[in-house]
């Protein structure tokens, strides 16, 4: 090559120019500061994400009186723990018990509590997982390595247009007298969204 | 379920915090963060730019196969339908805007 290169230049990717076009665009016109931006994502990157869901779920399996505020009206508990925030505006927080299983989906898109678990994974936004877990919810979670009994009930919330759940798994047995930041470290994402138990 | 496979570790790989992988992209964080910061200000509600990204949503998955869904192409379209509607941009000025980025040659910063 006559400029001494010896490496590849791809083609520049269709959507990124398209996401820099817009960017540019939105930003001369005032509408948007790029800084702005850096400090949204670094905010997503590094402050919201499923510790802090499962900071509300080791409270309300120390706190019985937390965990009936949390199961009544969840976006006002998680401002007990300063957490909030956009797509956090109606949370509602449903319990697993012996009885019953709680998952949840958004069918339609990717409606996902992002002031407790932060960004969805990939596989909760993929189509598959979408169709799939409100037709046949044991087949999928089987799939995810969680086997319910038949007398579990299995109840599947599919998030509306301004309902976001979380789900409040049940509490390993052997963890009496544990810490609450000891069992917050249990909690993952995946059993806040009902596709895994938290194990002891 | 169809997982995207990148380079886990090292420099090249995506951005990662709290275990998990965040934006497989830079330009789908950037699309993320300027819908927020719109929806910040106050410049849209939440159902409207939902609507749209349902609606794009529903066309991909029409168009491709499974293992091709992309989430974020899907909220690119959303957003940029949303800002035709909401009038935040012409659509013959973003068109020739991407024609002069595309048209730029490489940049040679190594």
């Amino acid at each position: 090559m006559s400029d001494g290169h010896d490496h590849d230049h791809p083609q520049a990717d269709p959507r990124a120019i398209r996401t820099e076009a817009l960017e540019k665009l939105l930003t001369d016109q005032g509408l948007v500061v790029p800084e702005a931006v850096d400090a949204i994502l670094k905010h997503y990157e590094e402050d919201v994400g499923p510790m802090n869901g499962a900071r509300a779920v080791a409270r309300a399996w120390t706190d019985p009186s937390y965990r009936e505020r949390l199961l009544a009206d969840g976006t006002a508990a998680i401002a007990e723990l300063s957490l909030g925030g956009p797509q956090g505006e109606r949370l509602v927080v449903v319990e697993n018990t012996p009885e019953v299983h709680n998952v949840v989906v958004c069918t339609l898109c990717s409606c996902y509590p992002w002031p407790v678990l932060g960004l969805p994974p990939a596989w909760y936004k993929d189509p598959a997982y979408r169709s799939r877990v409100v037709r046949e919810p044991r087949a999928v979670l089987r799939e995810f390595g969680l086997d319910l009994s038949e007398g579990v009930e299995v109840r599947v919330w599919d998030s509306s247009a301004e309902i976001r759940y979380m789900v409040l798994p049940e509490r390993p047995a052997g963890t009496e007298g544990e810490s609450e930041e000891a069992l917050a470290a249990r909690v993952s994402r995946d059993a806040m969204i009902g596709v895994a138990r938290v194990e002891a | 379920m169809s997982e995207r496979v990148l380079p886990q570790d090292g420099p090249t790989a995506p951005p990662r915090a709290n275990g998990e992988l965040v934006f497989a992209e830079p330009w789908e964080s950037r699309i993320f963060g300027v819908t927020l910061a719109l929806l910040e200000a106050g410049r849209f509600e939440w159902p409207e730019f939902q609507q749209c990204l349902i609606e794009a949503i529903a066309r991909h998955e029409t168009e491709v196969g499974e293992g091709e869904y992309h989430y974020y192409a899907c909220w690119l379209e959303a957003f940029r339908s949303l800002a035709f509607e909401k009038g935040w941009i012409d659509a013959g000025a973003l068109g020739a805007l991407e024609g002069e980025l595309a048209s730029r040659p490489p940049g040679h910063d190594h």
